[in-house]
């Protein structure tokens, strides 16, 4: 698939389309062997670049246009899905998918965030910032789940709740609040997955789980660079500097134990490699319900709530 | 007047930060000129228009709890700084300045007291302390505070006043929404109760957390109460934002919470409430 590159993406894109006129069959055998040599130096650049992609680098990965949303997860994951929809309280919200998915013949609940790609998807999924009801159609399904036995797996990516007259009417804190409480107890395994953005409470509010991950280029924060740099900076454009102070990559994360595991993703990102990306996050689900189906549910709410009792930082 | 006068040598720490002082104070309400002793006599309400200024932490804990009753917890966790932040300013001076202009060590003050006779714990939030932000150590402080009503048998009061997350904390401080909720969500498996008051503003991250799961949700009256800034919203919608948009008696009306009281009857109505509790199985 061709993709509009990043700026710190440029020279990658330039040399792999150069390789690629090279290894054209009518090139010759000194192409070849120039081919070669260019192959070689193209690894080393691209090992380079996302070995050390500054945190502003990672925001602009984790919010790329062609990165895999939910639903391009489903397709690459899943053997089967069926789509639920609606809180049966007040509306169906399609910023946040859900239903019951199949993975290696064992039935899951399924939940993530749905951006939408062009314009015309997008006002469908509002950019994937839900409403009130998006989560409490989540909060219904993990009950079901719950009821049913079925582990939860939601995938965050958010660039948050949506701020708007009737989502503030019908309560956006109270359904961010209550989804919590309701995962803090939810007597099923539940696996987060930061894919993408997690922005902030909206992102939070189907991210309390028993172990929480990362895609490698995602990222998670208490509000966007942008929001942060017009607060703090008083200056929108102060994005990147914002962007490094809030420490919201997955290594920053990861040390400080707000999650449990990064999942790698291929070199070039996930936007480039989905199939790869999708593998490993495959992988990764299917080894932690298999980690948490071993456990008593009793304990596994003790270890979740301890979990959450040690995230702070502070001084006595 | 209360709690700190035990020792009557002993001074209350705290200052008035946003609280004008002087003999006459300009009403935000009505914009009268009210005479400030009279503003003091009569809980910091105006007796024109009932327009309810904000109460520091030991006014809110008087106004509250019984006479002589407080006990202070957890008051050596302090913040740190542990993403080393540095915007215009740094992270450890901002602390250092909000601990000078208020007297307090963070922006959340808990412990435990009586109303009208009942045992409770209670948490106050302060908006004058960096906008009652959520920095570990007001979710650390909730966390152990409600911990201790869980071993006590104790009921739960939280009193909320903040502009939400305390960004210099980045991710610490977003899941302390998380932490406060867990462990409000434990007092309720034990069967306590736990009565959440809202007072001017509450926003963001408190509202989005312990500040919506009440059992009982009161909030004074006109307290601006909201998930998203209204200027935010604004910005977003591209218009105006209806009168009364986010203010209590539009959540009540919205069925957000149980009740506006007013700030004279807000213990009585506490007490009230409590005392039903006691009867429970
Ligand atoms: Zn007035």
């Amino acid at each position: 698939m061709s993709s509009i590159p990043l700026a710190f993406e440029n020279e990658i894109y330039i040399l792999e389309k150069k390789l690629f006129e090279l290894k054209k069959p009518d090139s010759g055998a000194k192409s070849l062997s120039e081919a070669k040599e260019l192959e070689k130096k193209l690894e080393q650049i691209k090992g380079k670049v996302y070995a050390s992609l500054t945190p502003w680098q990672r925001v602009q990965l984790a919010r790329h246009p062609q990165r895999p949303y939910t639903l391009d997860y489903v397709k690459l994951i899943f053997d089967d899905f069926v789509e639920l929809r609606g809180d049966r309280l007040f509306s169906e919200d399609q910023a946040i998918v859900a239903g019951l998915a199949k993975i290696d013949n064992k039935t899951i609940m399924l939940i993530g965030h749905q951006k939408g790609r062009g314009t015309k998807d997008n006002l469908v999924r509002n950019f994937g910032m839900p409403h009130p009801e998006g989560y409490r159609k989540a909060r219904r399904l993990m009950k079901l789940a719950e009821k049913f036995g079925f582990p939860v797996v939601t995938l965050i990516d958010t660039p948050g709740a949506y701020p708007g007259i009737g989502a503030e009417e019908r309560g956006q804190g109270e359904a961010i609040a209550n989804n919590m409480e309701v995962m803090i107890g939810l007597q099923v395994p539940v696996i987060c997955v930061v894919i993408g953005e997690g922005s902030s409470g909206g992102a939070l509010a189907i991210g309390v789980g028993d172990k929480i991950l990362m895609m490698e280029n995602a990222i998670y924060s208490v509000i966007s660079p942008e929001g942060c740099a017009a607060i703090l900076w008083k200056d929108s454009s102060k994005v990147e500097d914002a962007a490094e102070a809030l420490k919201l990559t997955a290594p920053d994360l990861l040390n400080f134990g707000i999650i449990d595991e990064i999942i790698p993703e291929p070199i070039g990102g996930a936007h480039r490699f989905k199939e790869d990306a999708a593998r490993n996050l495959k992988n990764a689900i299917l080894n932690n319900i298999k980690i948490l189906q071993d456990i008593p549910v009793s304990r596994m709410l003790e270890i979740r709530f301890e979990k959450f009792k040690k995230m702070g930082r502070f001084i006595e | 007047m209360a709690w700190f006068k035990k020792k009557t040598d002993e001074k209350p720490k705290e200052k008035k930060k946003g609280i004008p002082k002087g003999l006459w104070v300009k009403c935000n309400g009505c914009e009268e000129i009210i005479y400030g002793k009279e503003l003091e006599l009569n809980n910091r309400v105006c007796p024109l228009c009932q327009y309810h200024f904000k109460l520091n932490v030991l006014e809110r804990i008087n106004l509250i709890i019984d006479e002589n009753t407080f006990i202070e917890y957890d008051k050596n966790v302090k913040s740190d700084d542990p993403l080393s932040f540095k915007d215009l300013k740094r992270y450890e001076d901002r602390l250092k300045s909000a601990k000078e202009e208020t007297g307090l060590e963070e922006a959340l003050v808990s412990g435990e007291g009586k109303i009208n006779g009942h045992d409770a714990v209670i948490c106050v939030l302060t908006f004058d302390f960096m906008g009652g932000s959520m920095a570990s150590v007001v979710g650390e402080k909730i966390f152990r505070a409600v911990d201790r009503a869980i071993k006590k048998r104790f009921p739960v009061i939280i009193v909320s006043a903040s502009g939400g997350a305390r960004m210099q904390e980045g991710i610490l401080s977003l899941m302390q929404m998380a932490k406060t909720t867990a462990v409000l969500a434990k007092l309720g498996k034990e069967k306590l109760p736990y009565i959440s008051i809202l007072t001017d503003p509450t926003t963001g991250g408190v509202t989005a957390s312990f500040a919506s799961i009440g059992d009982v949700i009161i909030s004074e009256p006109k307290a601006l109460i909201g998930f998203t800034g209204a200027r935010v919203i604004e910005q977003t919608i591209g218009q105006k934002l209806p009168e009364g948009f986010q203010r209590a008696e539009f959540l009540l009306e919205h069925g957000m919470i149980d009740m506006v009281v007013e700030r004279k009857d807000m213990k009585k109505t506490v007490a009230q409430i409590l005392d039903f509790f006691k009867n429970r199985q």
